[in-house]
This record gives C-alpha cells, structure tokens and sequence, in this order.
C-alpha cells in the first residue's frame, strides 16, 4: 500500500525540523519525504493544516488485561490508543497475576502483536516487588530480558526506604528507571480526594498534598544517594515540581509525567459527587494546576501521560467513597493538552511533540523514533484546529469512565502510522 | 410557598426563605405534639421508607415518629441482616425499594454524597438523615429552632461548636444554616480535629475553649467518638476532658448564660459534664422533642412538592 500525505506540518523535534512537507509512504516505510510531491501509484491523503509528529508514547496506561478484561483488553486499549493518536503505550504491573515475571510479559506482547496487527508497540512495566507486595525484589534481569522497559509498583507505592533503595541500585545495572506513584499510605488511609477546603466543605476524607511531596523527598535522596534513575508518575502537587526542578539543578536523575486531568481540573469538580472526578492522586488546586503548567512550560516536567484507569459503567456507579480511582485518559489526551496548554500559550506544538513523543521514549532509554527516507513510519497525525464534543460512548476504549463528556475540546488525533500498520480515525 | 427543592439533601446552598419556612411550619406541628391526639392526616396514603445503612437509634425513632405523627405508612430498612451485607449495592437496594412504589426515602449513610447520589437514580424524594461526615439537615433544622425557641431568634447569635470538626455532619450543616441564618459561628476543637481551611466557610476557629466561652449565647458540644478516636486525634479521654469538657466551673468562669445543646447520644462527664447537661441551660431534650416536630414540617413540605 502507497500513500502520500499531502500539505501537512512536519514537526520532528528530534531532527528540529518543522515545516510544511509531503511524506511518501510504501508498505509502511517512508519512501521521500519533501516539497509538492506526486506518485501516481499512492492514495492521496489531504493533511492540509495538521501536524505530523513522531508517533506518540503514553508512558502511563492501565490495559487491565490479564485479569481485568471487563474494563478493558489490551485490543480494546490498543484501539482507544491508536484513536486517540498514540503509537505507543507502556503498561502497568497492577494487572492479575501482575507483571512480575517473563510469562505474563510474554503474554502481553503476543497478545500485543496480535492487537491491530502490532500497530500499537506495547511496552511493559514490571512490579518492583514480587505480587506488588513492596517486599521482595521482583526479577529485574529476567524481566528486563524479556521487554520491561521501567519497574514500578504503581499504586501500591514503594513505600519502604530499605527496598527503594535497593531497586534503584538494581535496577541502574539494567539501565531501567524506577517509576513511583509517590504517596504515603498511613497519611493516606481512607482517603478519597484532596484535602483542602472543598474537601472540608464535603466532608470526604481527604489525602493531603504532602503525602505525596514527602515521598517525592524522600526517593530524591535516595536517587542521589543510589545513583539510580528515578521517575515520578503522575506528579501532582506545586512541591513536587519545585523538588523535581531543584534535583534536575543538582544533576540527579529524576524525570517526571503528569496527566491531562492534572493540569486541567481543580478538586472543585468533586462538588457534583461525580465519581469520575476520582482518581489517584486526586485532583488538587489552582496553585497545583498552575505549578504543574510552569513545570511543563520551563522544562521540568519531561512527559505528559494519561494514566489511562479504565473501570467498568457499575463500578463507578455507586457512592463516591466506594468508587474505584481512575479514568480513562487515551482519547482526549490530544484534545485537552492542545485546549489548555497550546491555545492558552503554555507549551508550543513542539514542545508538546517533545512532551508526548520525545521525552517518554528517553526517559525509557528507547530508540529516538526517525523521521526519515528509508526509516519506518511511526507517526501519529493531528489537526490542532478541529473542533469537536467529547462523547464518551464514542471512545474505543471499553471503558467510558471520563469527566469530560460534554467538553467542547479544539485539537483531535486524525491518524497514526506504526509497524506497517495505518489506522485512521 | 413551597420549598425550591424537591429533596433535603443537606444545608449548603438553602435559601433563607426555605430555612424559616421549615422553622415557621415545625411550630405548628410542635403544637401538634402538645395535644392529647398527636397524629394528624396530611401524609395518609404516602409512604416513606428509611434506609439506615449506618446504626442510629434517635434519628430513626425520630423520624419514624414524624412519619406516623403525619398518618405515612413507614417502612424500615436496616443495614443489618439486609441484601448490603451481601454486597448489594446502594442502587439495586433503593432501586428495588422503590420499584414498591415508595413516595419518600429517609436515609442514612456512611458515605459522603449518597443521598445526593440516590436522588439522582430514583424519583422518590429524598431525605438526608446523615451522610458521612457531609450533612444532617434536619438536625441543624431542629437545632435553629430550639434555638429560637429559647432565645427569640438565630440572627445576630454567636453559636459555638466543640468537638471533632472534622467528622461531623451535624457540625457542617450546622456552619451551613446558622450563617445562612444571618447567626456567628465558631468551631473549638483540638487542632486535629479541626479541618483544613474551614474559616474560609465563614467560622471563627478555636482551640481553647477558654477564650470563646465569653463571647458566645449557644454552645453545641458534639459527642467524641471515644473508641474511634483515643490516642490518635486526642491522647486521653482525661486529657479531653481537661481541655474541652463542658463543666459548670467553666461556664461560671465565662460569666454569662450560654445555651447548652448536644446532638446526643451524650457521653456523661466526657465532652460535658453530667451537672451541666442535666442543667436549666441544657435544652438537650427540647431538641429531642423539636426534633420530630421539624421533621414532620420537612417530610410534609417535602410531599407537596411532587
């Protein structure tokens, strides 16, 4: 199959370039890229005014499968990936029996392979600790042979400092970083959303911000003590950035993401008892929100990633205090971070290809992905100008568990090339 | 005039106009209580069911005695030894009683927002009998009418509230009605027991009860969870005690009348001192009276909202 993108924006932040050019695509594989070019053979797909970038990596998603396969598979994650213009996905250990050795990893990927034919790459995440139990040291060298790209225990932090510590150093052999969902448990206990005044106002037990900066602190220490490569997920809190950028200053090796959600709502939502505005961690203020958008502006913040939760409609479907954490996060990715942070002159759309493609894949130690003649096409295309309604029994995903049904959103994910494959919306 | 909203979920956001209807309509019906015949008919043919997912004695025999006192038939629900103990959830339980052609729901949960959840998935008029530690409406109702009852009025009042802040409804809708009601409010509590950012409501924040008690016309000392809460948001009872337990001595010491209320169960010589409770102060079992009294005025403007 021959296709020919014509009048779109290349944006490749990894060569710098960044200007309007046709691409010629052979059997997956880029042929010529340059000026008004014509091949009688190809189909000609119109690209006029979006952008094509390397393609797309969430370094944070919940594909639920084995185990969890009434929320979600990892064709139906897949799909809502390539939807919502991802190439890529790393998926999380809290699967059951979770991603603590070879066997489920092979599992994945041949189901992965097999998903759109390969089109989406999925890259797993192992536990840190065997069961995610946070006792012992999960396998890294099998685990990192088989595909694992990072170690984490995310959602049952690594919450002692002793096995911390010992990860980093381990993992640092294996040139693999640490992810954390930084939180402390007992400040933590019973919790269901950000403490502060709406929490006050509710009376929902609350999770304070500084549950999640002391641990952010304490890993900090222990990456420069260890030397290990630490990575934050889903920061979401104004001290995390500040200790994050203050690390980066003293050369320590941190890196973090945050979501969408984060840098879009505050815990004002929580007041319609909506348990889609639940998650963990949970949303927090204005103060965060704005932090975390100067993170991402000045560079601290490396990645921006879903945290993709899917749960099931009756799942969520009960009191506030009961419902799972979590939402989904891989079809409006796109379509918030061009709203809020490109529109409102946050990030350039450089830099949210940096954000979104760059970055993750460096953190990761993966191959840059090369636009080039003769390399394979893995590229995710947008329209940062397409106006649309985000309506949640649309999403691929067999999930549907967002708060933002009913956003008019600008910007929207119309494509993605990868392995061969061609999906477009 | 009849109440904007066809649910009592809670007092945050009532109108004023709404508060004094409920408090003038409760006067009549207070007046019913005092007759030899103490039942009257406005609800015949209603019913109303009172799910109580959480353990409540007062609240429920209150309630049940709104109901009958308005001629409702009244069907009870306790969690225990119900389909929620094995694993029914809060939808399929108020979806199955209403599928019995149930007009009004009373309930009480331990979560935060349910009542407010259930209003949205069934057509039955709700009643919050307490939700977590969000709200209890009709205690803070009956609370402002007793307290009008004694003093003349709520405005221009300074109502003090001890205890655990934190995880008290009656505290929050309270806060919510009082400052509706034109009153002062403020909070005394142990720091750990106070929540974050709570003066931005509008309250005053105490921690020493010493330095309010001069200043204030109503006390309302909330019951301490003493198994729950021993050790870890207060070192001792006796240290509690010490430092917030409503003695005569103290209330001497602030040398003026102050109206003594507490939503009950009380622990004697805990957060208030026997003397005190049993006291001329004390309107303790005036609230308990008023209390069916003010529900009987919600339950009934409540049914002519449908």
């Amino acid at each position: 199959m021959q296709i020919l993108l014509k009048g779109g924006r290349l944006i490749d932040p990894v060569s710098g370039r960044d200007e309007a050019l046709d691409i010629h695509i052979a059997e997956g594989r880029i042929e010529r890229i340059g000026r008004s070019l014509s091949v009688s053979s190809a189909q000609v797909i119109d690209v006029k005014g979006k952008i094509i970038a390397p393609g797309f990596l969430d370094m944070h998603v919940h594909l639920r499968e084995p185990g969890f396969e009434y929320k979600e598979t990892i064709l139906t994650g897949c799909t809502a990936a390539a939807a919502g213009g991802f190439t890529g996905v790393c998926c999380m250990p809290n699967t059951k029996p979770a991603i603590d050795d070879e066997a489920v990893i092979r599992t994945i990927q041949s189901k992965a392979r097999a998903a759109l034919d390969g089109l989406v790459d999925v890259y797993p995440v192992a536990a840190v600790t065997a069961g995610r139990k946070g006792e012992q040291l999960a396998p890294f060298a099998e685990l990192s042979g088989a595909g694992a790209v990072a170690f984490t225990d995310d959602g049952d932090p690594v919450s002692d400092a002793e096995i911390m510590r010992r990860a980093l150093e381990y993992s640092s052999m294996f040139k693999k970083p640490i992810i954390q969902h930084a939180q402390d448990m007992p400040m933590t206990k019973g919790g269901v959303m950000n403490e502060g005044f709406t929490a006050t106002a509710l009376g929902l037990p609350g999770m304070p911000a500084v549950a999640e900066d002391i641990m952010i602190a304490r890993d900090i220490r222990l990456a420069q003590f260890t030397g290990g490569q630490y990575h934050v997920a889903h920061m979401s809190t104004a001290a995390g950035v500040d200790m994050v950028r203050q690390a980066k200053a003293r050369g320590i090796r941190v890196t973090c993401e945050v979501t969408p959600h984060h840098i879009v709502l505050t815990d004002e939502v929580v007041r319609s008892y909506n348990t889609n505005t639940k998650m963990n961690p949970p949303l927090r203020t204005k103060e965060d929100v704005d932090a975390l958008r100067q993170g991402l502006k000045d560079g601290t913040v490396d990645a921006i990633a879903t945290d993709h939760a899917p749960h099931s409609f009756d799942e969520k479907e009960v009191e506030y205090q009961t419902a799972p954490f979590g939402i989904v996060g891989l079809e409006t990715a796109i379509g918030l971070v061009i709203t809020e942070l490109f529109l409102k002159n946050v990030l350039s759309l450089s830099q949210i290809v940096e954000k979104f493609a760059v970055n993750p894949r460096r953190i990761l130690h993966l191959p840059d992905v090369k636009i080039g003649e003769g390399e394979m096409a893995n590229l995710t295309i947008f329209d940062p100008a397409a106006e649309w309604v985000v309506d949640p029994q649309a999403f691929k995903s067999k999930s549907k568990n967002t708060p933002f049904g009913g956003y008019h959103l600008t910007g929207r994910a119309v494509g993605v090339f990868n392995n061969g494959q061609v999906y477009w919306a | 005039m009849p109440l904007q909203s066809r649910h009592l979920l809670g007092l945050d956001g009532v109108k004023r106009e709404d508060i004094q209807l409920i408090l003038d309509t409760a006067v009549s019906f207070r007046e019913v209580l005092d007759r030899p015949i103490k039942k009257v008919p406005p609800l015949q043919g209603k019913t109303i069911a009172n799910l109580f997912f959480e353990n409540s004695t007062r609240t429920r025999l209150s309630f049940e005695l709104a109901e009958r006192r308005l001629s409702a038939d009244v069907l009870g629900f306790a969690a225990t030894g119900s389909s929620v103990t094995k694993g029914e959830t809060l939808k399929d339980t108020a979806r199955n009683i209403e599928a019995m052609k149930v007009d009004m729901v009373v309930m009480r949960h331990s979560a935060a927002g349910a009542p407010h959840y259930l209003s949205r998935v069934i057509e039955a008029n709700v009643v919050n009998a307490g939700d977590g530690a969000h709200e209890h409406p009709t205690q803070a109702l009956l609370d402002m009418y007793t307290i009008r009852e004694k003093l003349g009025r709520l405005e221009g009042l300074h109502v003090c509230i001890v205890g655990d802040i934190s995880h008290s409804r009656v505290a929050r809708s309270n806060i919510y009605g009082l400052l509706t009601m034109g009153a002062r409010v403020s909070v005394c509590g142990p720091a750990t027991m106070i929540p974050r950012e709570i003066e931005k409501l509008g309250v005053g924040v105490f921690h020493h009860i010493d330095d309010v008690l001069p200043h204030v016309d109503v006390l309302n000392v909330l019951r301490i969870q003493l198994e729950r809460d021993a050790g870890r948001l207060f070192p001792t009872i006796r240290e509690y005690h010490n430092f917030y337990g409503i003695t005569r001595q103290r209330l001497e010491k602030a040398g003026r009348n102050i109206t003594i209320m507490h939503p009950g169960p009380i622990n004697r010589d805990v957060e208030i001192s026997a003397e005190v409770a049993d006291s001329e102060d004390s309107v303790i079992l005036q609230q308990v009276l008023n209390g069916v009294a003010v529900r009987m005025a919600v339950l009934y403007l409540l049914s002519t909202k449908n």
